[in-house]
């Protein structure tokens, strides 16, 4: 059957063009009707038509009859954009027994009628050059095999977070074993530092132990602490990689599918707002560690100051928890702080203020130096008791906009403001000042609606500074083959449509190394990467698009400029010191083509002389 | 340049000059930015014809000069930013051949600013736009390229 079909397929072309009006979006703005006429005068047009909805059953139906009737061996779609509606298209060449690479797409709404809309004339002749344009690239194509390689049932996690024991529990409940990379000498990751966590009352540790034992006791999972990924080669499916433990041999596994969750860490406001200058101005985490531990000052003030160092002021994002995780332990100071201190001085850990060097938060100095391992932390176990709200500590949250999304914060910022903590605001002109008289720390700023410049002595600053990327995130980047986005996080294929995987097949992100995010955000995300990366691996294979490299040995000289250029690592040299392409790690970006001196490498479906074509059929009235 | 460019303007109105775009655009950013452009209905100069490649890296030198041999007034290169491209680095690798193709058509005679290379991601629909309506102006002021009787 496919000897038979490969004949039809490479016969002499007998192309049938589908102009479609789209409603009348593009009827309405291109003379449809004319331009599959002049479809017809084209070489090796057999059939030409206007639907009004090609993406309609009828309009589907119409394609696979003409196939069969006028036994097309070529499909032209002009329609909208193939970045949306080439698969459906490409099913239906298939289901009428055509290879899918023998068709073309031929967008004449987004880069045609839409945006030539008071000059039907123009457009017209624009739609007629950019079908003569598809036609002189359809008569080139010739059907493609899809390369289908296996897949090992074996995953990898980098990371040992929320998000990457969310990741590594979702793929071993399914099944499939996993091997888990932790670079700290325990699971936990940024989490284990916290105090309490929002929404729920429950205290960070109450939820992360659970899951690290969960992990640690699951039997489909390997977890290797004090490691890190040292090597990867390979391609979806097929990975080789070696994973590094300080003090041994270096430990090769072989993996299908990698996820990268590597988390965040938190910006150091070095220079800001007084930090590293005056006692008692610390970050959000650290002021976490510090009730985590119960070393806390006296307080009868407090002040938050949010977007400390981001949204343009040193980082130019906004790093979305930050006002989430400032009310919640706004809200904490205010209900809790009593009961604290209580058990601080039950403890004997009352201190008189933060110092400047060195603020009591070993873990989070450990994490900033990217040391290995850490000492046990003496945690009180005795029971909290319950005060009710606190009258006498006033908090004052200063902000630029307060953007508590979704339900339960949103409810969490009303409950905030019910318990009289105050949210003022502060624009970019006057950002208040964190300085220290007579032995007070004291905030300066410039009220709004007053339009008078405030004093207020405070006790404690707290600065709600943003995530950052981990600083060698572009070590794992160049390690992956996986791109970081502008500003050092790692860049998914798509934000809305593909926002879990990367553009390489077979690897996947999750968490915070991908952007700032909350728990139960990373946890979600960590559950997506995993069910992404169960497809390949329930499947047990994978179709190559083929859309990669072809090198003609008579023309290659292995001179090697493309094995240099290709960021896959997808060429290599044979035996005769000739280049060789590896179909399943070629993504098909095509830089080796553009560089090879020799012209010896081509990309299949988008050969050069395709391409040439097409450019030639632009310039040309004929094809 | 400026005051040959304005007789160019002239000379192009006169004679109806209709200017021959090319445009290559890399199939994760810049053409997401030109359909984003058409979903927005952003009205632009209809003299540009978009060829869709993987990655702005996949333009051979060989299709520009091409495209020139064959009359293209003006040929626009379009990819991801610095440090977005879908395959890693392939916008670096265009941008220092795109550099290099500037100096060489120099040499045939060609104006260097018929050839240009932008950076519209897939949420600059409004760059795509203008982009197109500026380098669209640039080429209308050029006139005609060399090979088709222009300077």
């Amino acid at each position: 059957m496919a000897e038979n079909k490969e004949a039809i397929q490479s016969d002499k072309p007998r192309i049938g063009v589908f102009v479609c009006h789209c409603g009348s979006n593009i009827g309405g703005f291109v003379d449809v009707p004319t331009v599959a006429e002049y479809a017809k005068t084209l070489p090796d047009v057999v059939y030409a038509n206007d639907n009004l909805y090609t993406c309609a059953e009828d309009g589907l139906s119409s394609i696979r009859e003409a196939i069969r009737k006028h036994n097309l061996n070529r499909v032209i779609v002009a329609s909208c954009t193939p970045r949306t509606h080439a698969p459906l298209f490409q099913a239906t060449c298939e289901s009428a027994g055509l290879n899918k690479y023998l068709f073309t797409f031929v967008n004449i709404r987004e880069h045609c009628s839409w945006v030539h809309m008071k000059e039907k004339d123009k457009a017209t002749v624009k739609a007629k050059d950019l079908i003569r344009m598809g036609v002189s690239r359809a008569r080139l194509l010739v059907p493609q095999e899809e390369v289908r390689v296996d897949v090992e049932s074996t995953a990898l996690v980098v990371g040992g977070g929320v998000s990457g024991m969310s990741a590594a529990l979702s793929m071993a409940d399914m099944g499939f074993p996993v091997h888990l990379v932790e670079r700290d000498g325990e699971l936990g990751g940024f989490v284990k530092l916290l105090n309490n966590l929002y929404v729920t009352d429950k205290g960070a540790e109450e939820t992360i132990v659970p899951l690290i034992k969960k992990v640690n006791e699951h039997k489909n999972i390997t977890v290797y602490t004090n490691s890190m990924l040292k090597s990867v080669e390979g391609f979806i499916g097929n990975y080789e990689v070696a994973i590094g433990h300080k003090g041994a041999e270096d430990k090769k596994i072989k993996v299908g599918t990698i996820i990268v969750a590597t988390g965040a860490l938190e910006y150091v406001p070095e220079g800001l707002y007084g930090y590293n200058q005056f006692p008692n101005v610390v970050t959000l985490t650290e002021f976490e560690i510090l009730c985590k531990k119960k070393t806390l000052p006296k307080l009868k003030s407090v002040a938050f100051v949010q977007c400390a160092g981001s949204r343009g002021q040193k980082l130019s994002y906004c790093s979305r928890i930050c006002c989430n995780v400032a009310i919640k332990n706004a809200i904490n100071i205010v209900d809790n702080y009593e009961n604290m201190l209580g058990l601080a001085e039950k403890q004997g850990t009352v201190v008189d203020k933060i110092p400047v060097e060195k603020k009591a938060t070993d873990e989070i100095l450990e994490r900033r130096r990217r040391r290995r391992g850490r000492g046990t932390e003496g945690e009180s176990d005795a029971e909290e008791v319950k005060l009710g709200p606190s009258e006498k500590i006033e908090v004052t949250v200063f902000n630029r906009d307060v953007m508590a999304y979704g339900v339960e914060h949103e409810l969490n910022y009303n409950k905030a403001r019910e318990k009289r903590v105050k949210f003022v605001r502060y624009t970019t002109e006057n950002l208040p000042k964190v300085f220290m008289e007579d032995n007070q720390l004291k905030v300066t700023y410039f009220h709004e609606t007053l339009k008078l410049e405030r004093t207020m002595p405070v006790d404690m600053v707290i600065l709600s500074t943003p995530l950052v990327a981990q600083p060698d995130a572009g070590d794992l980047s160049k390690l992956l083959k996986v791109p970081l986005g502008q500003e050092g996080f790692f860049l998914e294929a798509h934000v809305k449509l593909r926002p879990v995987d990367f553009a390489t097949d077979g690897i996947y992100v999750c968490g915070t190394c991908k952007g700032p995010a909350d728990i139960s955000e990373c946890a979600i995300q960590g559950a997506a990467a995993a069910s992404r990366a169960a497809i390949p691996m329930a499947k047990g294979y994978v179709q190559a698009e083929a859309l990669t490299s072809v090198v003609d040995e008579t023309k290659c000289t292995g001179c090697g400029t493309c094995i240099a250029v290709c960021p896959y690592g997808a060429l290599r040299k044979n035996d005769k010191g000739l280049v060789e392409a590896i179909a399943a790690a070629c993504k098909g970006c095509g830089a080796c083509g553009a560089t090879c001196p020799e012209g010896a490498i081509t990309m299949t479906n988008y050969t050069d002389a395709q391409l040439l074509a097409e450019a030639r059929a632009a310039l040309d009235e004929e094809v | 340049m400026s005051s040959d460019a304005h007789n160019h303007q002239k000379a192009g109105a006169d004679h109806g000059f209709e200017p021959k775009i090319i445009v290559f655009c890399c199939n994760w950013c810049s053409y997401a930015g030109a359909d984003l452009a058409g979903v927005s209905r952003l009205q632009m100069p209809p003299h540009f014809r978009v060829i869709r490649v993987m990655c702005s890296a996949r333009v051979d030198p060989e299709f520009v000069l091409r495209a020139f041999e064959r009359g293209a007034d003006g040929i626009l290169v379009a990819g991801c930013h610095p440090a977005d491209c879908h395959y890693i680095g392939g916008n670096y690798r265009t941008r220092r051949r795109i550099a290099l193709l500037k100096m060489l058509i120099q040499q045939f005679g060609y104006d260097t600013d018929r050839l240009q290379l932008e950076w519209i991601s897939a949420g600059e629909g409004e760059k795509f736009q203008k982009t197109m309506t500026e380098f669209t102006n640039t080429i209308n002021e050029l006139g005609p390229s060399p090979i088709r009787g222009g300077e």
